[in-house]
């Protein structure tokens, strides 16, 4: 028997809608046809009334949530593909994100986005959206990479009171498996030592944990570099006490993420790394994410625009030999 | 509506005397509008979005007229404490909400509060109702909010002030169909015409889609007819308004209206309501003095903090 990671969403789900009745949860088809991706299967006819299906509009799914909030109630908000939430963005960051400050009441929804690429969903079905949000005051942003995360830090994410965007990676639904949930009790804005090492810092969230993994193996097995992988789990709030005692460490720094290149996760990582433990590293930093273009079609253009164990492998052998 | 244009009068005055940091936007004209859909309304039971000319619809609701002075004059002890302003107030655990400046954005959020009032099972005898103008109903919020509104039979009043322009832009430049009235049916929700400038047929209009809600009736939207007495804000003087237009019959103040009305039908004499004004100027000219004395916010005693909890502390999940 294994949970797979779309599973541990499914079960965070059905555990929230079991023990607090102010969850219910709100989306294009996850009512009886249980989601596009499954993740509400069988939801609907356990908890009646409380998995509604919403027409396909984005601002008044997110308008509604927030609504909702206000009122008491923990929404858990399904956008189909993590693509879609611009057309609720501006509910996102113009509602939910300021309303604490302005009103003092919090707005506890979380919205799921199903991120990042699979080989053939093309330019919209395919975004990396968590710098987006990253970049407003007000949201919470976790990005969970393992099966275990997936269902600790959904449930965390409904019980805190502010909004949380949830960063799902599709290419792990299903190809990323546990033998069971097996959480090790670390909390939402706190990041992980994946893979412990001595010569470089790789820092990354999501999907890409695990290529840092499959790279940091193979510099291993080739040429015996011990790579550290740090997987941020949150990327907003940053944990940066974690990233800077691993650079501390290992004096050499990757920031790797699926999104695109221009700013976001990856930069942020850089630049504060930079501004608070310039005198720890012995080397410049490195950032390595997808290509400045939209995220293509094909799988071989798809495989090439995204970091590979095999790009990850030409940026850390760079960044060992300075 | 009474109070509502004496308070605006003062905070257009206050405005020019160089005592009011950013905008004033004034429902002059349209308080006949939104005093009848504020008073069909319940305090701390209904939920109200209204929207920058609304202070009339505030007031009839239950707004003390301390948010409105601290809020415009920057008091911290307004219920923004001066991280947000003039209009932009609200007290959303009491049902008033604080809206934003992106139109028709408050119609899925007051959908959204009636949803949960079902799911709560608390919501029989609840209505929702937010305002908005011509120029929002172009907006892809309207539209996405009154569909979802309308497929889950919630009791939301949706009334249109159309006051002819949005900003500077005339109907003829905002929409094409003849009449937002008609839109309504596409939603498939109840549809209401009034015009803004006669009281009484507000009290009535308005006040029945709001009665119409509250008894099971599902969405309703409210065209009303009108023209703002003012620019778009204070610093707008309203010269795109053709001077034909101000002289109609949309032209004509509804207070004035109202003043005649109430005479008319014996509800009050025209002493009595000069008396009532004078009482409120009175109000007003305290409730802004108050204001004025109190301690504006300070850079060093601010949280700036715009999460309310900080996930990164250890908490109970």
């Amino acid at each position: 028997m294994s949970i797979t990671y779309v599973d541990a969403i499914r079960e965070a789900q059905e555990q929230l809608l079991k023990d607090d009745p102010r969850v219910f949860l709100y989306g294009q088809d996850i009512s009886r046809f249980g989601g596009a991706f499954k993740a509400t299967k069988g939801l609907a006819d356990a908890y009646p009334g409380r998995v509604l299906d919403s027409p396909i509009s984005e601002d008044a799914m997110v308008g509604m949530a927030i609504g909702s909030a206000i009122d008491g109630m923990r929404p858990i908000l399904e956008m189909q593909f993590a693509d879609f939430s611009s057309v609720g963005f501006n509910q996102i960051v113009n509602q939910a994100a300021t309303h604490f400050y302005r009103t003092g009441i919090p707005v506890p929804i979380t919205v799921r986005l199903p991120s990042g690429g699979t080989p053939g969903s093309g330019p919209f079905h395919s975004q990396s959206m968590e710098s987006i949000y990253a970049h407003y005051p007000g949201l919470v942003v976790v990005t969970p990479a393992t099966v275990s995360d997936a269902y600790q830090m959904l449930i965390e994410s409904v019980a805190l009171d502010d909004p949380v965007l949830y960063c799902e990676h599709k290419f792990l639904y299903r190809w990323l498996k546990a033998p069971k949930i097996d959480h090790d009790g670390l909390p939402l804005g706190r990041a992980r030592i994946t893979r412990h090492g001595r010569h470089a810092t790789i820092v990354t969230y999501s999907a890409m944990v695990h290529e840092a993994v499959r790279a940091a193996d193979r510099l291993q097995q080739e040429s015996g570099w011990e790579i550290e992988v740090v997987d941020l789990r949150t990327v907003k709030p940053l944990d940066m006490d974690t990233v800077l005692a691993s650079v501390a460490r290992t004096g050499r720094l990757l920031t790797l993420g699926e999104s695109f290149p221009w700013g976001g996760v990856t930069a942020e990582v850089v630049a504060r790394v930079c501004s608070e433990g310039f005198h720890l590293l012995d080397a410049p930093p490195k950032r390595l994410n997808s290509r400045d273009t939209p995220v293509p079609y094909h799988p071989n253009l798809w495989a090439a625009h995204r970091p590979t164990p095999e790009s990850i492998c030409i940026a850390m052998r760079e960044l060992l030999s300075f | 509506m009474l109070e509502a244009r004496q308070l605006e009068t003062k905070l257009a005055s206050l405005y020019k005397a160089g005592k009011i940091v950013g905008g004033v936007y004034l429902g002059k004209g349209q308080e006949a509008v939104s005093a009848s859909l504020g008073g069909s309304l319940k305090w701390k039971h209904d939920v109200f979005a209204p929207l920058i000319r609304d202070q009339g619809g505030r007031t009839a609701f239950g707004e003390d007229l301390l948010d409105c002075a601290r809020t415009y004059l920057g008091s911290v002890e307004g219920p923004m404490r001066g991280r947000d302003g003039n209009i932009h107030r609200g007290r959303p655990a009491e049902g008033l909400l604080a809206m934003i400046s992106h139109l028709g954005a408050a119609v899925p959020v007051v959908t959204g509060m009636l949803l949960a009032r079902r799911l709560k099972g608390e919501l029989d005898g609840v209505v929702g109702a937010t305002c908005i103008g011509d120029g929002g109903t172009s907006t892809g919020a309207f539209h996405e909010g009154l569909n979802a509104a309308a497929v889950e039979k919630l009791p939301l009043v949706v009334v249109v002030a159309n006051n002819q322009f949005a900003y500077s832009t005339p109907n003829d430049r905002q929409f094409a169909c003849e009449d937002l009235y008609d839109r309504a049916k596409g939603y498939g929700v109840a549809g209401h015409r009034v015009d803004g400038t006669d009281f009484l047929a507000c009290l009535r209009v308005i006040g029945g889609a709001v009665a119409s809600a509250r008894a099971g009736g599902g969405p309703q939207m409210v065209v009303a007819n009108l023209l703002r007495l003012s620019g778009h804000g204070e610093h707008d003087d309203g010269s795109y308004v053709p001077d034909t237009l101000r002289a109609g019959h949309l032209g004509q103040d509804c207070m004035d209206v109202a003043r005649q009305q109430m005479v008319d039908s014996g509800y009050a004499t025209a002493e009595e309501i000069e008396g009532w004004r004078s009482e409120l100027e009175d109000r007003v000219q305290r409730a802004l003095a108050k204001a004025q004395q109190e301690t504006k916010p300070d850079p060093w005693h601010e949280t700036w903090q715009a999460c309310s909890q900080n996930p990164a502390l250890p908490f109970e999940a």
